[in-house]
């Protein structure tokens, strides 16, 4: 192989790329080495085992991918801007609505709330870690290896270019040619790993690790939320990795499941993806969902409206999310049972989701409002969302569907649930749990700039894309005739993406200011209103232990019941023992390193490569296993000192 | 991660560590997963069973008397890793080394049919690009066979820990947990027998 055919060249954008790259990595380098920074980097962070740690980490990654996918979106958004455009050529325009899709989903929405998940679930049962802390930071970094593996593709090799849904046969060796399928395949294949991890992780913590007194039905809305994710994440994700494994197996060694030739079926590949991504679309909103109901009810300062409803509409929409996967193709002759059949389960999910929404409403229906951040999503997202599901009950018609199918319709509803859903949830659960996570809380002021530029950009770019899509105009085309008719509203829609941008830069600087002039908290109730137990310690969460004293719940919301009683939170000395806390270790850090080496190398179908990494990340899980781990106590001194308990 | 240890003689050692309850549920939850995983397998294979383009069908290829050497190897390993768990309860260590290792031997010479199956099958013009029918068949056994062949692996690590530290609580909940996991292959060889091979030989018939 040659280098021109290893880089990818011939493009200013990519050459661009190339260069801030460079210099991002030249500049890390020297900032790590100039303010020796590397001890502090491997200790306090690359080898950690804690759940906060790591899902800061998560979070961080999340919105590094969100930069990327929304530059994604503004060069396509740029090249529809006007008619005829000539800012990127097809190809280069499939390769970027490829990663745009993907990322988004893979690696900036679900580890965005598996991040939050991460900082606040233990916290809001009462414990002092998730149950295999060691596995969690395996999950990380494993997520972490393969959205990097992923994301060198558009400088090295090139990226995938057959749709974040790769359907059959487009993204077959002859019609994706190249590495760049591979890619996608390794990389989802890899973070997928670390995904049923914590699936399987968060099932163990919430079910055997909470609190004394915490009943499942006196859980907060939003650990219930968790719970249901994770079965579905256990349940949807190995039918993931066996069709990623499939397609790996057609494009590397020759076999015949989703190809046209040998018999094989391309519609089997259809069936798989959309029965994991159909499930994908309830992993990513549940949650939401849980942070929305927590907010509600703190800034509305009322018990959650139906608690037992709002969990079983949960339980519904994960056991429905299995059932309707052919809607997503309806007009690729399945036949009209088949369609009713999907059309009518897939409106079955609004009945539950309806619940929910009119739950929302009445917790704050005579409730005293306050209009802070948090709060301000959540009533962004109520509004929007049901745009959203309203516009998916009108693709849910099998018979109507066959006419906005594929068009601008789609794209404009999909977004609409899944920014307004899930985008607004990170946001929210982002500035209310942000004082958890750093002891201050984000800047109000600035945060409300950020939810007005981008709610308004967002309603600016998406809802011209309805009428759009009922004007007939294909998603996926990169360019489209003047004659159509269609420039002004894409015109409309790409400054509302740029407002979007706007947005999201206001957010970055509001992160940056408050670092630098937030007040800093001493008290661990931040906005003087939480209900759910992570509000009952410090902020920020002492590093190691979480509560020094194990709390009692004695019903939902206990965080108000000692509010209003006027309780002493402060641990009594006699109650302090040494905490058992477990060792950090290196091996999850490496052993994804060397799902990186063995994943690039599969990529490029250098097998000695792929065996080399693969080899590696045995010899880690022998050293693993073969370790001890016995961990470590904090001792009683340690825990007075961080509690500032001064008796 | 507290340690509340319960020291009940009646409690069986592998449950007697927090760690090792937490793992034997987490494992229960893993199998679960793996349970999704067989089963898409599985889907996949009945999907592509008549799709055997110029190939050879599996009505031609198939022989009974290879499966049932390997169905009877595999089930005699479970009833011998489960007389080892036994063992293991009873605390006698030998008993547990002696079984575990009779286990490992039925496994491996499982393994050893499976493999000259494949090559058999190789050799009559039946390989993993040959036809749907073939890359589902060779992925849903093969996928099996890379789990038996995982669970020799971690077994034999598991019993040198084992043979090292001697029966703790540790290191009973990891015998334990991948005896769960051993049992698991059995349970779905059963299903593999009778999905793939009966019904491959039955149905295909014409």
């Amino acid at each position: 192989m040659k280098w021109d055919e290893f880089f990818v060249t011939g493009d200013p954008l990519i050459y661009g790329a190339d260069v801030s790259i460079g210099l991002t990595v030249i500049g890390l380098l020297f900032y790590l080495t100039y303010f020796k920074k590397w001890q502090w980097l491997w200790k306090e962070w690359l080898t950690t085992v804690d759940h906060k740690k790591l899902g800061i980490m998560y979070i961080a990654s999340a919105v590094l991918m969100l930069f990327r996918g929304g530059v994604d979106a503004l060069l396509m958004r740029t090249q529809l801007a006007v008619p005829d455009a000539k800012f990127l050529d097809a190809q280069h325009y499939n390769e970027i609505f490829t990663t745009h899709g993907t990322i988004m989903i893979i690696f900036m929405a679900m580890p965005f709330l598996i991040g939050l998940i991460n900082v606040v679930i233990p916290l809001q049962i009462g414990a002092r870690d998730v149950a295999f802390p060691y596995l969690n930071a395996v999950s990380f970094w494993t997520f972490f290896i393969g959205a990097m593996l992923f994301n060198i593709s558009f400088v090295i090799g090139g990226s995938p270019s057959a749709g974040w849904t790769a359907y059959m046969p487009l993204a077959g060796n002859e019609l994706s040619p190249g590495p760049g399928q591979n890619y996608y395949l390794l990389g989802l294949q890899i973070a997928g790993i670390g995904t049923l991890l914590t699936g399987i992780n968060f099932l163990v913590t919430i079910l055997k690790m909470r609190a004394p007194g915490m009943t499942l039905f006196r859980m907060p809305m939003f650990t219930w939320s968790a719970l249901i994710t994770m079965v579905i994440i256990v349940f949807a994700f190995p039918i993931l990795t066996v069709a990623l494994a499939l397609m790996t197996f057609d494009r590397l060694f020759g076999a015949h499941f989703f190809t046209l030739q040998g018999a094989g079926m391309d519609m089997l590949w259809a069936n798989l993806f959309w029965l994991w991504g159909h499930p994908e679309v309830y992993i990513v909103i549940l949650p939401a969902f849980g942070m929305f109901s927590e907010i509600i009810s703190t800034f509305a300062r009322k018990v959650l409206f139906g608690y037992k409803a709002m969990v079983w509409a949960m339980v519904l929409i994960a056991a429905y999310s299995f059932l309707v996967w052919v809607h997503h193709f309806f007009t690729m002759g399945s036949g009209a049972a088949v369609n009713t059949a999907f059309s009518i389960s897939t409106m079955l999910i609004g009945i539950p989701t309806g619940i929910k929404i009119f739950n929302w409403l009445f917790t704050m229906y005579k409730g005293k409002i306050s209009f802070t951040t948090p709060m301000l999503w959540a009533l962004g997202f109520i509004v929007n969302f049901v745009v959203g599901g309203v516009t998916g009950v009108m693709l849910a018609m099998a018979a109507a569907d066959y006419q906005y199918h594929n068009t601008y319709f789609l794209v404009s509803h999909f977004h609409y649930v899944l920014i307004a859903g899930t985008v607004f949830g990170c946001f929210a659960g982002l500035v209310f749990w942000y004082p958890k996570m750093f002891g201050y809380k984000l800047n109000e002021r600035i945060g409300k700039w950020v939810f007005w530029l981008f709610m308004i950009g967002f309603n600016v770019c998406f809802f011209p894309q309805y009428f759009l899509g009922l004007d007939g105009m294909p998603r996926r085309v990169y360019t489209y005739s003047a004659a159509s008719g269609w420039g002004d509203l894409n015109m409309v829609s790409t400054v509302g993406a740029f407002l979007m941008g706007i947005g999201f830069l206001a957010l970055v600087y509001n992160i940056y200011y408050s670092f630098r002039y937030s007040e800093r908290e001493n008290t661990g109730d931040s906005w003087g209103l939480g209900r759910t137990l992570e509000w009952a310690t410090t902020s920020a969460v002492p590093p190691h232990y979480n509560f020094a004293v194990t709390p009692t719940v004695e019903g939902l919301d206990p965080v108000v019941a000692i509010r209003n009683d006027k309780k002493e939170v402060t641990p009594k000395l006699a109650d302090i023992k040494p905490i058992h806390m477990p060792d950090n270790s290196g091996v999850p850090f490496v052993m994804a390193s060397f799902f990186f080496v063995a994943g690039f190398g599969l990529v490029f179908e250098w097998y000695w490569m792929g065996i080399v990494g693969l080899i590696g990340v045995f010899i880690t899980l022998i050293i693993r296993s073969f370790d001890k781990n016995e961990g470590y106590y904090v001792s009683v001194d340690e825990i007075k000192e961080t509690e500032r308990i001064t008796v | 991660m507290a340690h509340a240890e319960v020291h009940d003689h009646n409690t069986p050692l592998e449950y007697q560590s927090e760690t090792g309850r937490l793992n034997i549920l987490g494992f229960w939850i893993f199998l679960g997963a793996e349970i999704a995983l067989f089963s898409t397998l599985f889907a996949t294979y009945l999907v592509l069973m008549y799709r055997t383009a110029d190939g050879p069908t599996p009505h031609e290829l198939f022989e009974l008397k290879g499966v049932l050497i390997e169905t009877f190897l595999l089930l005699t390993s479970s009833f011998t890793c489960g007389i080892a768990i036994h063992e293991m309860r009873k605390r006698n260590r030998k008993g547990l080394f002696v079984w575990m290792i009779i286990t490992l031997l039925l496994g491996a010479g499982f393994l050893g049919y499976e493999i000259y199956e494949f090559v058999t099958y190789v050799h009559e013009g039946a390989a993993l690009g040959t036809s749907a029918f073939w890359s589902g068949f060779f992925v849903i056994v093969g996928t099996h066979g890379l789990h038996v062949t995982m669970g020799i692996a971690w077994i034999t690590l598991i019993l040198i820990q084992v043979a090292r530290r001697g029966l703790t609580p540790q290191t009973s909940a990891k015998v334990f947990i991948s005896s769960l996991y051993w049992h698991f292959l059995d349970v779905v060889w059963i299903f593999i027998f009778t999905a793939v091979y009966l019904t491959g030989m039955v149905l295909h018939n014409g």
